[in-house]
């Protein structure tokens, strides 16, 4: 993985800012709480020093740590370990008996693009057109959409939301799960760029074009696709060329689509390729070899135990989910459940991804079963946290539980890919986030409803 | 003229008894001992290291260093769990036509004849410890086609899947799928859900009104045929559909009504308590967490996702506690698939009742088992572990709510169809030898709900430039 200088990393300008507002806030609501006692209002997301004692610590890069202290300060986390000083201006959590682990990831979501699945207004992750480099799910967060709740009560605290239409779909954003709006949810405005790889096998039983009418689409989809790429290229080095060296020449004439790619066939931002047949797979990889600075990503990835030695040559991360049913009619039961550990037994570096919008929260679920076929369950953890921190580029920020990254953890009564486990407590960019959801709301207001009137 | 038919008749009938009896042969069974597993009865708590014998089918006995019959197999299952056969009251796995959706009312098609007993979903279902599911017509019309109850006998022929002596069940469908294919599509009643409710009772007002008519014709030609003098009366043709709407009145027939909102959940309790019905089951009832008083008071049961929602307006007031909610209210509730991906983890689907709302896991594991089966009106079959019942039986690695637990073996009337030890990769049954070895089942839907879900074959839009068949993201 190489490292990257991301241009929108919109961290450090901020944080003492949020610090500062976070605080008169939690001034304010506390002022209004003792007002009016009674009064119908929301809970509201706590901020500022917390101290989390007594509890076993997942660092996941640092080992376990029993009965340990976590103290978060703002957005930061300030101090993991044994013995801390705790002043009264910390608001103790007990977490004797709980588990801490830090907030978990899902890679590949269309949480906030989406609301209702079957109301077209609703749907706002597939734009128009082919080749759509400049669109940004970033722009279309509704960060009041109510499946954000209910996604990060079950301690998924940051997701990659993408776009998912034509050929380039667009860029996709990582987001926290908290926030009023797109710009204090995003951890990276434009995480990746996001690519539907052109199939080169049959799309299903139903499909009945012939071998070679499929070859001959197939490179007719790629050539449009190197067409772009090399356009995009050429775009590149020409604005470069006038930018390192303006005098004497005229200044390119911006364009819009062209200009999104830069940051693309630089490396500064990868290339997510969607892909799951094995083919299609080894068409991608081929592909991606050639294209020397870019960096690339595959997502999907189905049938990656069919060819995870050649993933694994590739050196290219794998976006992976378990429950779906096999590919093939012939393929034993559990491939879809062994697939990640397969791809991790080869040496690919994998993390979960849904694709899911309401039910984002299962990313927990299909690591639970990669990690009981074959993936094993610290490694499991791993590809719900660091791992994910890494393809993206946001380690120093993100996966774990470090002294200094961003307050994304949470509380559980026990392991957590276990889903009798329950989430207690969940923190985002320090938050203390109230365990609140339509779904808890529901479930509050209904299950002593008592008789109609 | 008369005995020449008769004739026949009884010919028909001996026929149809030899083709019956085959079938019952075919529907094999057998017999095994396991050994020193802990046993979860369901209906008499869990029961640690002890043995569960199957003859010939059925469970004979469950106790301590039981004596193992001669020539039957003994299993060890030390330090595992055994428990009955999941039953998925939701299924459109093995399904051929899933939809007649030509009208809103169609209760005289059924399902029996639309199986695919070659289907690989059977074995993938058999893996994750399921042994009976409902193969349920869709959720296009009002009043849809009769369901089959089946056992997942993977291998056998359409008749040998058959759940023997199961009650005939049929499929309603309320609110947004009957009213957007027949309201906004044919431009027929209903387009809502004040219409679906007049459907229903114009349709059984029509089968009692055919009924008394039918009745009289008969009783009128009897008596016209006895004396042989008169004017014959004018027939009353027997009509199939109100036959079975008769059936559905007079309690032959059960009732799975596909239904998401409370207020149609509540309409149908009111309108089949006007026409005398009862014994139904709502199917997926997103709110029936809200009227779960109701719903108790009329003892009707409830069939539910785990935590499916928000794919359609009339699921976006959900919760994942929806469950809990009617567990804890006194409603007779179980967890159904309505998928061939979810059907193949239906115990990880019944532990996300103790995660929403914390269910007991006795509660939960009841949702799989002998819920379903009493909805289904076989629980005095199958269901739980007791002697007497069908050896339908799952041995697990460990607890079953436990994403860590798999299924090992799975028993279907004692008779073993999957065995993890000897899994091979290919299990099907037909190959067709045109088929491209390259081929993919994979349509490349992210959630898997456009396949084997209520509106299969029905998954169509409707604009003014006529009909497209949806094909969601593509």
């Amino acid at each position: 993985m190489r490292e990257t200088s991301n241009m929108n990393f919109n961290y450090d300008n901020t944080m003492k800012k949020r610090i500062s507002t976070g605080c008169l806030a939690a001034l304010l609501i506390t002022a209004v709480m003792t007002l009016s006692a009674k009064a119908q209002i929301p809970e509201k997301p706590e901020f500022g020093k917390f101290a989390i004692t007594n509890v076993t610590i997942h660092t996941v890069t640092d080992g376990v740590i029993e009965n340990g202290v976590v103290l978060i300060e703002g957005e930061r986390i300030a101090f993991v370990g044994k013995n801390a000083k705790i002043t009264p201006d910390y608001q103790q959590v007990d977490g004797t008996g709980k588990h801490l682990y830090p907030g978990f990831m899902d890679s590949r979501t269309q949480l906030g693009l989406q609301e209702i699945g079957s109301v077209a207004v609703t749907r706002d992750q597939a734009e128009l057109g082919s080749f759509n480099p400049h669109v940004m799910a970033f722009t279309a967060i509704n960060p009041s959409s109510v499946n954000i709740p209910v996604t990060r009560v079950n301690g998924v605290t940051h997701v990659i939301s993408n776009p998912v239409s034509g050929r380039l779909s667009g860029k996709s954003t990582l987001i926290d799960l908290y926030g009023y709006s797109p710009d204090s949810m995003a951890i990276l405005k434009r995480a990746s760029l996001h690519l539907n790889w052109p199939s080169a096998v049959k799309r299903g039983w139903w499909d009945d074009r012939k071998p070679e009418k499929i070859q001959e689409q197939y490179e007719e989809n790629l050539k449009e696709l190197n067409d772009f790429w090399n356009k995009a290229k050429f775009y590149h080095r020409m604005v470069t060329a006038y930018e390192e060296n303006p005098s004497g020449k005229t200044k390119p004439e911006k364009d819009e689509v062209l200009d999104a790619m830069r940051e693309v066939v630089t490396g500064s931002i990868p290339v997510v390729i969607s892909v799951n047949r094995k083919k299609n797979i080894e068409n991608a990889i081929n592909w991606a070899a050639g294209k020397d600075q870019a960096r690339f990503i595959l997502s999907g990835v189905r049938e990656g135990w069919r060819v995870a030695d050649k993933i694994a040559e590739s050196g290219i991360p794998c976006l992976v989910s378990t429950l779906h049913t096999p590919v093939r009619d012939y393929d034993n039961y559990q491939r879809p459940y062994q697939n990640p550990g397969k791809l991790h037994e080869a040496g690919v570096k994998i993390a979960f991804a849904t694709g899911e919008v309401e039910n984002v929260r299962n990313v927990l679920y299909h690591a639970g079963y990669g990690a009981t076929y074959g993936l094993g369950r610290e490694e499991a953890i791993r590809a719900l946290t660091i791992n994910p921190a890494e393809i993206f580029g946001v380690s120093e920020h993100l996966g774990s539980i470090e002294e200094g990254k961003q307050a994304n953890l949470f509380i559980a009564d026990g392991d957590p890919l276990e889903p009798m486990t329950h989430i207690e407590q969940v923190f985002i960019r320090g938050y203390k986030v109230p365990m609140v959801s339509r779904h808890t709301q529901l479930y509050e207001e209904f299950l002593n409803r008592g008789p109609d009137r | 003229m008369n005995s020449m038919l008769n004739l026949k008749y009884t010919t028909l009938v001996a026929i149809l008894l030899l083709l019956a009896a085959g079938s019952v042969d075919a529907q094999e069974k057998g017999s095994v001992l396991i050994r020193n597993g802990t046993v979860i009865t369901i209906t008499n708590g869990n029961m640690p290291n002890t043995d569960l014998l199957i003859e010939n089918g059925v469970i004979t006995d469950i106790g301590q260093n039981l004596d193992a019959p001669r020539g039957i197999e003994t299993v060890d299952a030390t330090g595992k769990y055994v428990m009955p056969g999941i039953i998925d009251a939701h299924s459109h796995i093995a399904g051929v036509n899933i939809n007649e959706w030509t009208n809103p009312v169609t209760a005289e098609v059924t399902m029996e004849e639309s199986i695919d007993p070659t289907d690989i979903n059977i074995y993938w279902a058999l893996a994750g410890g399921v042994t009976t599911i409902h193969l349920m017509h869709g959720s296009a019309n009002v009043i849809g086609g009769q369901n089959e109850t089946m056992k997942l006998r993977y291998g056998g022929t359409m008749d040998d899947l058959r759940f023997k002596d199961a009650p005939r069940t049929i499929k309603f469908a309320l609110g947004e799928n009957p009213t957007r294919v027949h309201g906004q599509g044919f431009d027929v009643k209903p387009r809502t859900r004040m219409g679906v409710e007049q459907v229903i009772r114009d349709h059984f007002d029509a089968a009692l009104d055919y009924k008394r008519k039918r009745q009289a014709y008969l009783e009128a030609k009897q008596r016209y045929d006895r004396r042989k003098r008169g004017t014959p009366p004018i027939p009353v043709a027997k009509n199939l559909r109100m036959e079975v709407l008769n059936d559905i009145i007079e309690g032959e027939i059960l009732v799975h009504c596909h239904s998401y909102r409370a207020d149609e959940i509540l309409m149908l309790m009111r309108v089949f308590n006007d026409y005398g019905v009862k014994n139904y089951t709502f199917q997926h009832a997103n709110e029936a967490f809200k009227v779960a008083p109701e719903l108790r008071k009329n003892g009707a049961y409830t069939s539910v996702f785990s935590d499916w929602w928000a794919y359609k307006f009339e699921v976006y007031y959900s919760t994942a506690y929806n469950a809990a909610i009617l567990n804890a209210n006194g409603v007779k509730n179980s967890i159904n698939s309505d998928s061939g991906e979810l059907i193949r983890h239906l115990n990880h689907e019944a532990a996300k009742a103790v995660h929403y709302g914390g269910t007991s896991k006795l509660d939960a594991l009841k949702m799989i088992t002998i819920n379903p089966a009493a909805q289904l009106g076989i629980d005095d079959k199958v269901g739980s572990l007791e002697v007497g019942k069908h050896g339908d039986v799952a041995i697990w690695s460990g607890h079953p709510l436990s994403i860590y637990s798999i299924c090992e073996t799975t028993y279907v009337d004692g008779k073993k169809y999957f065995d993890r030890d000897q899994d091979p990769d290919d299990m099907r049954i037909e190959v067709d030898p045109e088929v491209d070895f390259d081929e993919t089942r994979y349509s490349g839907t992210l959630s898997g709900r456009d396949e084997d879900t209520c509106l299969r074959g029905a998954h169509i839009l409707f604009d003014k430039n006529g009909m497209t068949f949806n094909e969601g993201d593509k």
